[in-house]
Parts: C-alpha cells; structure tokens; sequence
C-alpha cells in the first residue's frame, strides 16, 4: 500500500469528460489500483491534495478558486499533466475570451429568456471570475500534455502505464487526436 | 417546509460551516451552514460558485455547430446536451420530431438510451455506491470506488461493465464515447453496421441481467434501513417529467406532465416548445444557479423536481416487461400512496430505468431500422427558433435557439436538469441540516450526510453552470461577534486538523 504511486485528479474550467474518458479504461482499473491510489479526486472524498506522484488536471483556469487549486497540485504532486483542450488551451470556455465578461453574465441574469428578479449573483461565496480563461501552463509549469477532447481513454492508459514502469511516456501516432 | 432556512434574520452573529467541494457529484458546488451558539442551524444553502457563459458565447455561430458546440456544457451527458441540441435544430430546418426519419429516430433514442444507462450506472456505482455499502458515516478512506471493488468485486465489475456498455453503445452509433457525432440538422449521419449492431448484441442479455440484479440490490438496501432511507432528506414536491402519449415512461420525446405533491395531474401532454409559457427562472444573488417554477403556481410554491424520481412517479407504466416489474414493485413499497417523496428513492429508480434502457437497447438493436442508411436526413422550410427537450439523465433538459437570415444564432436559452432541481437539494440540505445535524457537534462523517442528500440528485453541476471544478474542504466555526474561532482541515486520511 505504502508504495503505490498516488495520482491525484481534478476538474478546473472544464466539463467532465476527461474524467469520463479516464475511467473508460472501464475493467483496467482493477489492474491500475494494484499499483496506483487515487489521493484528491472527484472520485474521493478527500479534498485537498497531499504529497502525490502525478497530478491529473482537466480543464482551464476560469476563476479564482481554480488558481487556487491549481497552485495546490504544483505544489503537491511532483508530475502536473495538462489534460484534454481546456487546460492545454482553455478550450471551448475560452470560446467567452472575446466577449466581455459581464455581457455573459448579463445574459444569463438579466437579459435571458423567462429571468425573474433579474440581477448578477454577487455573494462572497462564489469566487471571483477573471475575465478570461486560461491555459494552465500559464499559471503553473506544467510537464506533460495528453491531448483531445477528451483523450481517449488508451491515450491515459499508455502514458500512464509508461509513467508507472518509470519510462518517458510516448503515444504512438494513432493515438494522438485533437477532437 | 424548510424554506425559513434559506435566510437567517441575524447572520452577522451565526458562525459558518462549510463544505467545500461537495465531493462525488459530477461538477463544483460547496455548501454552508449558519449556526447559532447551540448549533442550531439558522441557514443551509447548496450554491454553485462556477460561471461559463455559454448563452452568450454561442451566439454568432451557425446553428449546425451547436450539437457538438453545447455538448462540451458536460461530459458525462453529453449526449443529451447532443440530443436536446439537434432537435432544437430539426426545427431550424423545418422537422417537427414526427417527421423525422425512423431511421434517424430510432438511432437517436438508442444513442440516448447508452447515455443514460452509462450516466447512472456511472452514478451509481462509481459515485454513490461507497454511502450505500458502507453507511453515509463510513471511513473516508473507504469513500471510492477502488475500495467498493475491493469489498464488493462483483458488484463493483458489474458496475464498471454496466457502464462500458452504455458508453459502447453511444461510440457505435456516434463514433466516440465523448463528444463525438451522430446528429445532425433532420437527422443522423450514418446507420449502424451490421457488424457493429452485433458486436452490442453479443452482451445485451448480460446487462439485463446485471441490471435487474442492481434493481434487487438498491431495493434491499433501501429497504434493509427503514424508516430512514424512506425520511432522510425527503420532501413534498412537485414532479415534471416528459412522457409518452399513452403516459408510459419516456427519455427521448413526448409532451410535458407535472403532477403535484399528492398525484394530481397540473400538466398533461403540454408542447415544450411553449415551455417559456408555464416555466420561468428567478435569480438569487448567493448562487449562480437559478430557480426555476411554474408560472401558474408562482415562485414560492411552483417549483419541482425531475430526474428518475420524477419520472417514476409521473408515468403510468414503463414499456419494457422487467423495468415496469420493478415500477410496480417500488410503487408497493410507497404503499400504494400516489407518489414517493423519499429523496434517497432516487437511487432506486436511477436503476429501474437503467434496466428499461438494457431492455429497450435489446428491442432497438433487434430492429432492422436501425441499420436502414437509405433515408437518414428530412427536410423542411427553415425557421427562425427552435426547441429541443430530452429526458436527460438527471431530468427534463430545454434549449432553446434562435437564428437570423444567415442562420447565425442570436439568442440562446438553456434549462438544465439540475437547475430544475436546484430548490429541491437545498430544500434537501435544510431538511437533513435541521433533523439530522442541529444542535449536534459537526463532524466530518456528519457532514457526509448533507453529501448523500445531494448525492442522490445526482446533480450535474458542470451542466448547471455551464461550469466545473473542485475546491477544498475546510471548517471555519466563527463566534457571536465575528472573530474566527477555530479552523478545521479535513485531511487525505480523514483524520481533522485543528488549525486554530
């Protein structure tokens, strides 16, 4: 237990999918937890990431907390891995890049079809938005990139099996999408 | 019902507990509790701090981009946002849903069928299963999915493969298992192959049965701990849902039916594309998620709930033999009264209709229809606005578009499930918050609990903001004046760590 390599996950800016297509490794997961643990993930209950081998991030830096977030993992897993369109590029959310914020949020609270007490959600408890979206290697140093959206899932097995049997990680042709 | 807890009169001198992230829940919220000197709970709310924009965003692209665009609101239903998407756009070019292809109809509900078995079993399994095999107040440690296929390897492989099967399904008909593309304005892109038509029969039988086994295993939960799963977190509510002509249960295409708290139909067979006549969304400034209700009714009382609880309860029957044994058998237990109020009964009609999905993913794949690539696209005269509404896993799913003379998007409206249930979970939080958790000492395990009513919403919070994300679990405790008193860390190992 003591030696199992402790890869911890999360979804900034993003929408899921890359954490879907992570356990369409579907029954390989029994052969990953033999030699893998998860630390933070949206698959655990624990919330704050400890000490870790390899840091999985989705998605792209959409507010405050992401940073946040993100910063965390640099700090706490030795290998950050820029998973999917979002956290390499920002990817579709990025597509609010060219609006100004408060049109988005207008349209949403104000301006949308049947809103009622119309007004933009302002309490302290929601984070700051920035007012664009960003790819993660703009906060942090990040040292892999798996592209598409989502990488399939043999793209998250092949570089993390290569990762765990201690060779530099390599995808073969055919598994390097962009969609 | 609990609605005094949304507010407290004197917040200033309550201190605040938070949990944050809600954590095995598809997306980011947190929630916060005020509490008084004796930990009476004066406030709970469940807020989602995440903001995409994707209204606004899309508007300026052509229409036909929007099915793969919106689909990116969320990747464990994308399928439905897919769907939802493409038959907003039919209308755009002229097809009304009856006029589709059968082909392409019948393609399409398969598509969605995979997606909806693959989401909850996703759920289910992946998610919830640890709160229900091992107690809401378990070890953390124990809280995942690697620890339920160590305990329980049977029904955790089940789970897995019950889930590989839907996202199989989805990449026959649609090339990927995320994101990929099937629909198009009118219709479809391509049939099935025989060949991959009977590689998906090679393993149907299996999942029914394994289906049906998840059925039997959520009802001797459910009913090995009563009275409790039958009151925790459980609500009088409204009920929307879409549903068959014939009132049978349905998930792809049908008219809108609300039902009131006692079983009273408000709503029978009702256009969606009229839905801005009857649903209206109020905005509260402690969220960026939004309240929808029905007009009728107004703001205080008229809002509802969707998803499989909703839909279980507002249809007649289910269409599939083994799927409606289970309806029956569920409506039994509720004792014959007209609808199920238990919110953890959500887990239990999650896999009743996982079992109608397997059931009616074995009558499609039998249909030669499907495999028909002679007549997949209909055309019409192009409109200028478009509805499109889908039974999406967690509910009844709305987007909205309209287009100018160049068919570029103007305007753009999207209701999704979990927004309809956004008062049902924090009605959910309060109830759990003061019957369970006031006045007691919290703890992380008795923080779980406000977890598992969310839970069983199955709440999908990137589709709910258009946004996603994950934050950390900390407990502040802040005294009658305001100064922060104690700081509690909740960390890998469960153990909490007093920082003050």
């Amino acid at each position: 237990m003591a030696n199992k390599i402790r890869v911890a996950t999360t979804s900034l800016g993003g929408c899921f999918g890359c954490h879907m297509s992570f356990l369409d490794i579907d029954e390989r997961i029994l052969e990953l937890a033999e030699v893998a643990e998860f630390d933070r993930s949206p698959l655990t209950d624990i919330e704050h990431c400890t000490n870790s081998d390899i840091g999985l991030i989705e998605g792209g830096v959409c507010n405050s907390e992401n940073v946040h977030v993100l910063r965390e993992f640099r700090k706490n897993c030795k290998i950050i891995v820029a998973v999917g369109a979002c956290s390499i590029n920002g990817g579709l959310p990025a597509m609010r890049n060219h609006i100004p914020l408060e049109e988005c949020l207008n349209e949403s609270y104000r301006d949308g079809i049947g809103v009622e007490n119309a007004q933009i959600p302002n309490d302290p408890e929601l984070p700051l938005l920035l007012d664009k979206v960003h790819p993660i290697h703009e906060i942090v140093k990040v040292d892999y990139y798996l592209p598409g959206c989502p990488p399939s899932a043999d793209v998250f097995w092949k570089f993390l099996t290569d990762l765990i049997a201690g060779q530099e990680p390599s995808l073969p042709y055919d598994l390097v999408h962009y969609d | 019902m609990y609605e005094n807890l949304e507010t407290a009169e004197n917040p200033d001198n309550l201190k605040r507990v938070v949990i944050d992230p809600v954590s095995r829940v598809e997306g980011h919220g947190k929630v916060t509790l005020l509490l008084d000197e004796n930990n009476k709970v004066k406030q709970a709310r469940l807020h989602i701090v995440e903001f995409r924009g994707f209204e606004r965003f899309i508007q300026g692209r052509p229409y036909w981009e929007l099915p793969v665009l919106v689909q990116r609101l969320c990747g464990i239903c994308p399928v439905s946002h897919h769907l939802a998407a493409a038959k907003a756009i039919d209308q755009l070019v002229g097809v009304d849903p009856e006029n589709l292809p059968p082909a392409a109809d019948k393609l399409r509900r398969l598509l969605h069928f995979g997606q909806v078995m693959q989401s909850h079993s996703l759920h289910f399994f992946h998610l919830s299963s640890p709160d229900l095999l091992f107690g809401f107040e378990s070890d953390i440690s124990k809280r995942h999915i690697l620890a339920v296929l160590e305990a329980h390897p049977d029904i955790g492989l089940q789970g897995v493969k019950l889930r590989k099967f839907g996202q199989e399904v989805i990449r026959m008909v649609s090339g990927k298992r995320i994101h990929g593309t099937g629909a198009i304005a009118g219709g479809m892109n391509k049939a099935l192959t025989k060949a991959e038509r009977d590689y998906l029969k090679a393993d149907v039988e299996q999942m029914i049965t394994w289906a049906d086994a998840a059925v039997a295993l959520i009802k001797k939960v459910h009913c090995s701990n009563l009275p409790y799963y039958d009151d925790f977190g459980t609500i009088a509510t409204n009920y929307l849902s879409l549903n068959k002509p014939n009132g049978a249960l349905e998930l792809y295409h049908g008219g809108i039916r609300v039902k009131d708290p006692q079983g009273k139909t408000l709503l029978e067979g009702f256009d969606y594309c009229d839905y801005n006549k009857i649903i209206h969304e109020e905005v509260r400034p402690w969220t960026y998620m939004k309240f929808p209700y029905l007009t009728d009714i107004g703001k205080e009382d008229g809002w509802y709930r969707v998803g499989p609880l909703a839909r279980i309860n507002n249809c007649d029957f289910i269409d599939t033999p083994l799927a409606e044994k289970a309806r029956v058998e569920f409506k039994q237990h509720g004792g014959g009264q007209a609808m199920v109020h238990s919110t953890l009964a959500f887990h239990w009609t999650r896999l009743i209709e996982v079992l109608h999905c397997a059931e009616s993913i074995k009558q499609l794949l039998d249909d030669p229809d499907i495999l028909d690539s002679s007549n997949l696209v209909a055309q019409g005269e192009k409109r200028f606005s478009g509805v499109g509404v889908i039974e999406a896993p967690r509910g009844t799913l709305f987007h909205h578009y309209e287009v100018d003379d160049n068919d570029i998007v103007t305007k753009a409206n999207l209701i999704v499930s979990t927004t309809s249930n956004n008062m049902g979970m924090n009605e959910s939080v309060r109830q759990v918050a003061a019957e369970y958790l006031s006045g007691q000492e919290l703890t992380e395990p008795l923080l779980n609990n406000l977890e598992v009513a969310i839970r069983a919403y199955d709440p999908c919070l990137s589709c709910a903001t258009h946004a996603v994300g994950k934050m950390p679990l900390q407990v502040e405790l802040v005294n009658a004046e305001g100064d922060l008193i104690n700081k509690v860390m909740k960390h890998s190992d469960g153990q909490l760590e007093k920082l003050i």
